[in-house]
């Protein structure tokens, strides 16, 4: 038996590298029964690679890691096997069987006990495709829990959610804490980190800076210990506005049923104009329809006072507007391609001649702008895969900046990138606009739109249900015109 | 366990990438096995052989060019051994048509050639529409395809074999140039051609891009449609040459037995040359010396006198050994 004063996970100087790179650096922690510990630090710090130590996946370098328990990793939605049901996912691989045939009903009716022991209302026989993220999750959990699992491990679980499936999320986690187990909790939000955490970790370029109390600690001093100096401010000022500035971008009426019925606004030069909306708003799809990546069923657009109709992305990016797209890992980058390759893939046609790519000014062009972003690299020849989600982003940003665009849209262009590159990702997004660029940011974190933007466009159901801006930009107001909720 | 260099994993990872991106695995391969050929058998060695060989594996070789473009792509080719026949047939057939209009062979020829061209393009665009404006899967598509193309051959030839007297394009298919045979020249000037393309054109990355993740193409204002459209047409066209050339070493066609299994080969050189079956690279080159793989193997169980029904074994083993190792370096 073990003793109930014995921790569930000891982690001594663990060490593991990559290659040359000294990913974790003599971490050692332990984390007891019915305790959540966050774990946070910038990209790269070394988060994900401790926690597949922790579950066994990578193998150590030297140090020890002992489990007095079953880790269970709880995988990012899509790991569940879209065409089969909430209670064929659950069991999957552990599935209950009578002489090799199943027994239906008897795990049908585990998988229902699991998911209300969870406070779910899933119907147990839907099939996974049909359920949205917050129950594709608690899907998983449920299989944590028939793993009978004492410590689970969470990387960065509430980035697909909303605030009320977060909330859901965190009263799972809490009723699993206090049925004894324990939870790693990785994530980049800070303020949620120490809403729902009991300790907090913070690594550092694989080196792990403190364990404190939650609640002894606040978001800015986090902040600083993750990145290791104090932060300046994560905005930078507000851009004045220019009444004179004139219109780069006129939208009227837009519809491209059934995400967007009627969206109409106007984007200045040198603006940043933000987008907010809850999930399923259309604010991607307006965008998606603007740069002609999906159809259009109505609607104007003018870029600097002239009409445009067209029909190809490849053409509105000839007309002037350009979109970096939500989804980094499966729109934006190829991981298996260089860095070079990445950046002028947009633009390759630019640094042809007589039908033959011109590989030194590919490299050229990579290495100016790998010095204007501050992209962290080896060399301009470097696998897109090596490098963390921030300098991916800023290369995906380059890479649409090389198309010399006169709109650029940004739809969640800090997601799962950490703070320091957050800052710098911000810092050009207001220089592009200095240049006289009309911005248009897609966010679903108020602070980003409220923090860089003096203008919000805010999305229900398709259509654009209201402006905010001036002081008028608080938010409450955001949320009211995003519900539709009226004080 | 890790090994004793520190410079090691430096040096293996560009060990790897030589093997992986150039094909060079392929061309050890091949080395391995000309030294064991050479060994085991005295008239391998010889230029006849030699030059057997190099007629023989041009054929499917020409096909395999364009395959190496479409896989790239994230797509497969299965009509395209159909495809072959099918133009094969057509060429006879207009080289027929012509020879009674005109005494002299020249327009037969120009006819012939122009036929069989414009039928392997043809039939790629077909199977390109389909895949891109059907958005049908490539698999399935050239499936359908595969079965249509050759049952037309099949129609057009009356079951049989067609020939034709054209002294001129016999002359064309079984002429040597410098010592190697003129379907010979075209595998090599065409595989120097398309890998320049795809090493150093826009749409050979474009190709490449599309297969990695065609989300992130489409997203970088690559028009996929267009680039995935022209990798069918690459092999189509090569599938219309090499037929061209078929019937000029014959003389006929045969429009059941022509280009048979010509996909399958074609797609085993792609893949032992070093392209993954998921798309997102190939190397010309490296699809080169698996052709060159497959075609010497094929004759030198033909010199051992292996028994001709064991040879798809032997070419098999092949395949997937190639694979195997190729894997293991990967990873």
């Amino acid at each position: 038996m073990i003793a109930t004063t014995q921790p569930l996970l000891e982690v001594e100087a663990v060490c593991k590298s990559f290659g040359a790179e000294n990913v974790l650096n003599g971490i050692s922690f332990q984390l007891g029964r019915g305790r959540i510990l966050g774990l946070v630090g910038e990209n790269g710090a070394g988060k994900s690679t401790l926690a597949q130590c922790i579950a066994g996946r990578h193998r150590i370098d030297s140090g020890a890691i002992r489990r007095n328990g079953r880790v269970y990793v709880v995988p990012q939605e899509f790991m569940l096997i879209p065409t089969l049901t909430a209670t064929e996912n659950i069991f999957l691989g552990m599935e209950s069987t009578r002489a090799g045939f199943l027994l239906r009903r008897r795990m049908r009716d585990q998988a229902a006990a699991l998911l209300r022991r969870l406070s779910c209302e899933i119907d147990v026989d839907t099939e996974v495709r049909q359920l949205g993220v917050a129950a594709r999750q608690q899907i998983e959990i449920a299989r944590a829990l028939l793993h009978r699992s004492d410590i689970l491990i969470m990387d960065e679980p509430t980035t697909v959610l909303n605030s009320t499936e977060t909330a859901i999320l965190f009263d799972i986690m809490r009723d699993f804490r206090n049925q004894g187990g324990s939870i790693i909790y990785i994530s980049h939000k800070l303020d949620e980190v120490r809403a729902v955490c009991d300790e907090i970790a913070v690594l550092r370029d694989g080196h792990l800076v403190s364990i404190t109390p939650a609640a002894a600690i606040d978001s800015a001093e986090l902040a600083r210990r993750m990145v290791g100096r104090p932060l300046t401010r994560l905005f930078p000022p507000l851009r004045p506005v220019d009444p004179a500035a004139p219109t780069v971008l006129a939208v009227e009426h837009l519809a491209a049923p059934p995400a967007v019925t009627d969206a109409g606004f106007e984007l200045h030069a040198g603006e940043i104009l933000g987008v907010a909306g809850l999930a399923g708003a259309g604010r991607t799809e307006l965008a998606e329809a603007i740069c002609a990546l999906r159809p259009r069923a109505g609607g104007h657009l003018r870029i600097d006072g002239r009409e445009h109709r067209f029909r190809t992305p490849a053409e509105a990016a000839a007309a002037g507007i350009v979109y970096l797209p939500e989804d980094r890992q499966n729109t934006a980058v190829l991981a298996d391609f260089s860095l070079a390759d990445n950046i002028t893939m947009a633009s390759l046609e630019k640094y042809c001649r007589h039908g033959l790519v011109r590989a030194s000014a590919v490299r050229r062009t990579a290495r100016a702008y790998i010095e204007r972003f501050r992209i962290k690299c080896t060399s301009e020849m470097e696998v897109m895969r090596n490098l963390s989600g921030g300098n991916q982003q800023k290369a995906a940003i380059a890479k649409y900046l090389d198309r010399d665009p006169r709109v650029f849209i940004f739809d969640e262009p800090t997601r799962g990138v950490d703070v320091g590159a957050r800052g710098e990702i911000y810092e050009f997004i207001h220089e592009l606009a200095a240049n006289g660029l009309g911005c248009l940011l897609i966010s679903s974190d108020l602070e980003e739109l409220i923090g860089n933007c003096r203008r919000i466009l805010v999305m229900r159901n398709g259509v654009v249900a209201g402006t905010v801006s001036g002081p008028e930009i608080s938010e409450e107001n955001i949320m009211y015109l995003a519900t539709g909720v009226k004080k | 366990m890790t090994l004793p260099f520190s410079f090691a994993p430096a040096v293996r990872r560009r060990f790897t990438v030589l093997l992986t991106r150039c094909g060079a695995g392929a061309y050890l391969a091949l080395a391995v096995l000309v030294v064991i050929c050479l060994l085991s058998s005295e008239s391998f060695g010889n230029s006849q052989n030699l030059l057997n060989i190099m007629r023989q594996v041009s054929y499917s070789g020409l096909i395999a060019l364009g395959m190496t473009f479409v896989i790239a792509g994230g797509g497969i080719d299965l009509a395209v051994g159909s495809l072959f026949a099918l133009s094969g047939v057509v060429a006879v057939l207009a080289a027929n048509q012509a020879a009674g209009l005109s005494p002299s062979p020249w327009p037969a020829f120009a006819l012939a050639g122009a036929a069989a061209l414009t039928t392997g393009i043809t039939g790629a665009a077909i199977n390109g529409t389909i895949i891109v404006l059907g958005r049908v899967p490539s698999f399935i598509a050239t499936l359908g395809t595969y079965s249509i193309y050759r049952s037309l051959a099949l129609y057009l030839a009356d079951s049989g074999t067609l020939a034709t007297d054209n002294p001129l394009i016999s002359a064309f298919g079984s002429a040597e140039l410098a010592g190697l045979p003129v379907p010979a020249w075209f595998l090599l000037a065409g595989t120097a051609f398309l890998a320049l393309v795809m090493n150093h054109t826009a749409f050979g990355k474009h190709v490449c891009a599309l297969g990695a993740g065609e989300r992130v193409a489409r997203y970088a204002l690559i028009n996929t449609a267009r680039v995935r459209f022209l990798t069918y047409l690459t092999v189509g066209a090569g599938a219309g040459v090499s037929a061209f050339l078929f019937v000029g070493r014959l003389g006929s066609v045969s429009s059941s037995n022509a280009g048979m299994l010509y996909e399958l080969d074609a797609i085993a050189a792609v893949i032992i040359g070093g392209a993954p079956m998921s798309g997102g690279r190939g190397s010309l080159w490296g699809t080169l010396a698996g052709v060159l793989v497959l075609g010497v193997v094929s004759n030198i169980l033909d010199l051992w006198g292996v028994n001709v029904t064991l040879q798809g074994m032997v070419k098999g083993l092949v395949i997937i050994i190639s694979v195997l190792i190729q894997k293991k370096e990967a990873a």
